[in-house]
């Protein structure tokens, strides 16, 4: 009997200490004082940059950074399940470009107004800009952005190709002449899969979705682009997995010395510096187009958000400022090879040597297109990426047909999800 | 552990006797009053923990409800469910989820009986040789499911250049064989434990017997085993087949419903989760219980009174 009241004992000594445990640790990271607690993936460096902005904000408030999964559904979901719950613990979100209007449609972010909006608008390049806005309103500070360039084998390829149609020729003739000479993108069921298909249909003039976002259109010129995508899934220098592949499995493919050609984000290029033999005929140029205009690449990258849970806005506004302001900027493109947002920072002469295609990326910003935005993104993005998949067979008159329908539907919320 | 074990009858002791002793003074309506109130907390705690979500998620689904489109919330009755019923998405799940399930579970069947078979008749080690068996069994269900992913990948994995280097999960059919095979792997020693306790149950004297009359190892494992063990059976197949027909997490891992892999549940999730769609994702889940009960349902019709629950032993 006594050895019974010992272990009932001993139960409730641990269970008050499961209980305290999280009550603890609440406390001892607040020391007191106000605390911003930021939500954004694991960035190696980011917590220099918070660091950074702890010891400028002196004492007011103190950012926690909270690590989220590191892909971009995990992060997304356990923003989105807090969100939907009103838990005002958190303060600051690093939301992908393409969930502004979801959260902002759902009221779970909050608009920047005043000084604020204007001094995240100052001197931010306008198309990053544009992905942090909907239906005129600022909901988003522009943190890093991400074009895709095409990346080719300096050895291999004289000129890079300016066309879809050259790139596929020039593969051909490599594999043909027995040379390395595939290509390599992004063609598996997912959201790189979108990327492709947005950047083909913008660069050749065509629309997905009208400008509300609340219109599927999908004409002749999108039609247009499902052609090319078929013609470079069906080429005989296609990755042979490309129809599984994401953005590493088509960097180590060509690092592996198989391909000539590779659609890709610029971490490409820092990782490529690992083998000097390989970097030093890795070479890049803007993306190729179906009718060789210039190229309207889809934009990627981060926005800050404030949580409309917060109990602490002000606070929260501020700290953005810093996380996003040009030294943050410049820490994070040098340590991380994240394309920064500021004008500013890409005149900073100690980008030259760790951006040397910074050029190039600005070029191909001022022109990039935005992903449809409409709080329904999601949608439309299982719907494309599962109509287009496997991207081989395409038929372009039925499968763009077939778009335009399933995109009505999610952009309703009528329609279930694949 | 010895020292709980022997505790245990001490401490039992009391309430019994305070049982018997309200039997004796006021006979059996107490002793019922008495059994409702005791299960009265458990009773509440059930309803209050299944019961209401599920009335819950009923209400949902008759909504037009999207928390990304808030404002537009209304009450819509069943057009949900003729949205579902009439999607090719969801049909489709339930074809793959019904494929899944009606193969996965008949091969374990098999198996399951011929490894309860072995770890009943195994002679020596038969402690090693049941711990072995119940190892995939043991492993979660995700981590496991990340080490059929990797092996059956193009260039980190041994199964996939066996396979000749084809990236099996990107396509429909080839998946759903592998996720069988996981599943098959995962849970057949859980089905050889559930039979092995059936096949406890059929005695020795028996099998010699019809071993006199001249029956062969075959009848005798058809005629004499195999209706002895028939509750046994229906219980292994009625909780695999319920589990599988929920199946979630492998196929997550694996091909995370890709090239039309996904099963209802996986459908469900990514209507509820990542669609945010709060009246579609309701309605799925309905739709599931109805289906999970209906195979309840003809399991019982079927197997009659050997169904679990059907006698009557606990009652006075």
């Amino acid at each position: 009997m006594r050895g019974a009241k010992r272990r009932r004992r001993l139960a409730a000594a641990m269970g008050a200490a499961l209980v305290a445990v999280p009550v603890l640790a609440a406390c001892g990271s607040g020391d007191g004082g106000i605390t911003v607690n930021v939500y954004k993936y694991n960035q190696e460096n980011f917590q220099a940059i918070v660091d950074g902005c702890n010891a400028k904000a002196n004492g007011k408030y103190k950012i926690v950074y909270n690590k989220l999964p590191r892909e971009a559904d995990g992060q997304r979901e356990q923003m989105v399940r807090r969100l939907a719950a009103e838990d005002d613990s958190m303060d600051v979100l690093a939301l992908d470009v393409t969930w502004t209007a979801e959260l902002a449609k759902a009221g779970w972010i909050k608009e920047f107004t005043g000084s604020v909006k204007s001094q995240v608008e100052n001197g931010t390049i306008q198309t990053p800009l544009d992905t942090a806005s909907y239906e005129g309103k600022l909901y988003g500070a522009p943190d890093n952005t991400n074009v895709q360039l095409l990346w080719y084998r300096g050895d291999l390829v004289p000129t890079p190709p300016k066309t879809w149609d050259e790139m596929i020729q020039m593969a051909e003739d490599l594999v043909a002449q027995g040379k390395p000479g595939l290509i390599a993108a992004q063609g598996k069921q997912y959201e790189g899969l979108v990327v492709l298909f947005n950047t083909l249909v913008n660069s050749n003039g065509g629309t997905i979705l009208d400008e509300n976002g609340t219109k599927a259109i999908v004409d002749d010129k999108a039609v247009e682009a499902l052609e090319a995508l078929k013609k470079l899934a069906t080429s005989k220098a296609i990755d042979p997995s490309f129809s599984n592949s994401t953005e590493d499995p088509a960097r180590l493919l060509m690092e592996s010395g198989k391909a000539a050609f590779q659609l890709n984000w610029p971490y490409v290029y820092a990782a490529a510096q690992k083998k000097p033999d390989f970097a030093a005929n890795f070479k890049w140029a803007p993306y190729p187009t179906v009718s060789g205009d210039k190229s309207k690449v889809t934009v990627g990258g981060i926005n800050y958000a404030v949580s409309n849970y917060t109990l602490h806005p002000d606070e929260s506004f501020e700290a953005v400022l810093c996380l996003r302001g040009a030294e943050s900027q410049k820490l994070a493109a040098i340590k991380d090879g994240v394309p920064p947002t500021l004008k500013e920072v890409y005149d900073d002469p100690e980008m030259a040597t760790a951006y040397p295609m910074k050029d190039a990326i600005l070029e191909t910003l001022e022109n990039a297109s935005v992903r449809p935005r409409t709080p329904a993104y999601q949608n439309v993005s299982t719907v494309i990426s599962t109509i287009l998949s496997p991207p081989g067979s395409i038929d372009p008159k039925a499968t763009g047909d077939r778009l335009r329908t399933e995109l009505q539907n999610a952009l309703d919320s009528k329609g279930v999800l694949p | 552990m010895s020292q709980s074990t022997t505790e245990k009858p001490e401490v039992a002791t009391e309430p019994v006797a305070a049982k018997k002793k309200v039997v004796l003074s006021e006979g059996k309506r107490a002793e019922r009053k008495l059994g409702w109130w005791l299960c009265a907390p458990a009773a509440i705690t059930m309803v209050a923990v299944t019961g209401w979500p599920i009335i819950y998620s009923i209400w949902l689904s008759l909504q037009r409800y999207d928390l990304k489109f808030p404002d537009r919330t209304e009450f819509i009755g069943f057009d949900n469910y003729v949205t579902v019923l009439a999607s090719p998405y969801w049909w489709n799940a339930v074809w793959v989820t019904a494929v899944l399930t009606v193969i996965s579970v008949a091969i374990e069947l098999v198996l399951g009986m011929g490894l309860a078979l072995i770890m009943h008749r195994a002679l020596v080690g038969r402690g090693l040789v049941r711990t072995t068996s119940l190892i995939p069994y043991g492993i979660v269900t995700i981590v496991a499911g990340f080490s059929w992913r990797f092996a059956w990948t193009p260039g980190t994995g041994y199964l996939a250049e066996l396979a000749g280097g084809e990236p099996v999960l990107t396509e429909k059919l080839p998946a759903l064989m592998v996720v069988i095979l996981a599943e098959v792997w995962k849970t057949t020693p859980f089905m050889a434990l559930l039979l092995m306790a059936g096949l406890a149950l059929v005695p020795d004297d028996l099998l010699k017997a019809a071993a006199m009359d001249g029956a062969g190892p075959w009848q005798r494992f058809v005629k004499v085993t195999l209706p002895i063990m028939k509750p046994a059976i229906l219980v292994a197949l009625l909780f695999r087949t319920l589990d599988a027909f929920r199946i979630f997490d492998n196929l997550f891992v694996l091909t995370a419903g890709s090239q039309g892999t996904s099963s209802v549940s996986m459908l469900t999730y990514n209507n509820l989760i990542k669609g945010l769609n709060l009246g579609i994702g309701s309605t799925m889940s309905v739709l599931i219980f109805l289906m999970v009960a209906a195979i309840a349902f003809i399991f019982i019709k079927l197997f009659g009174t050997a169904a679990p629950g059907s006698d009557d032993g606990g009652k006075r």
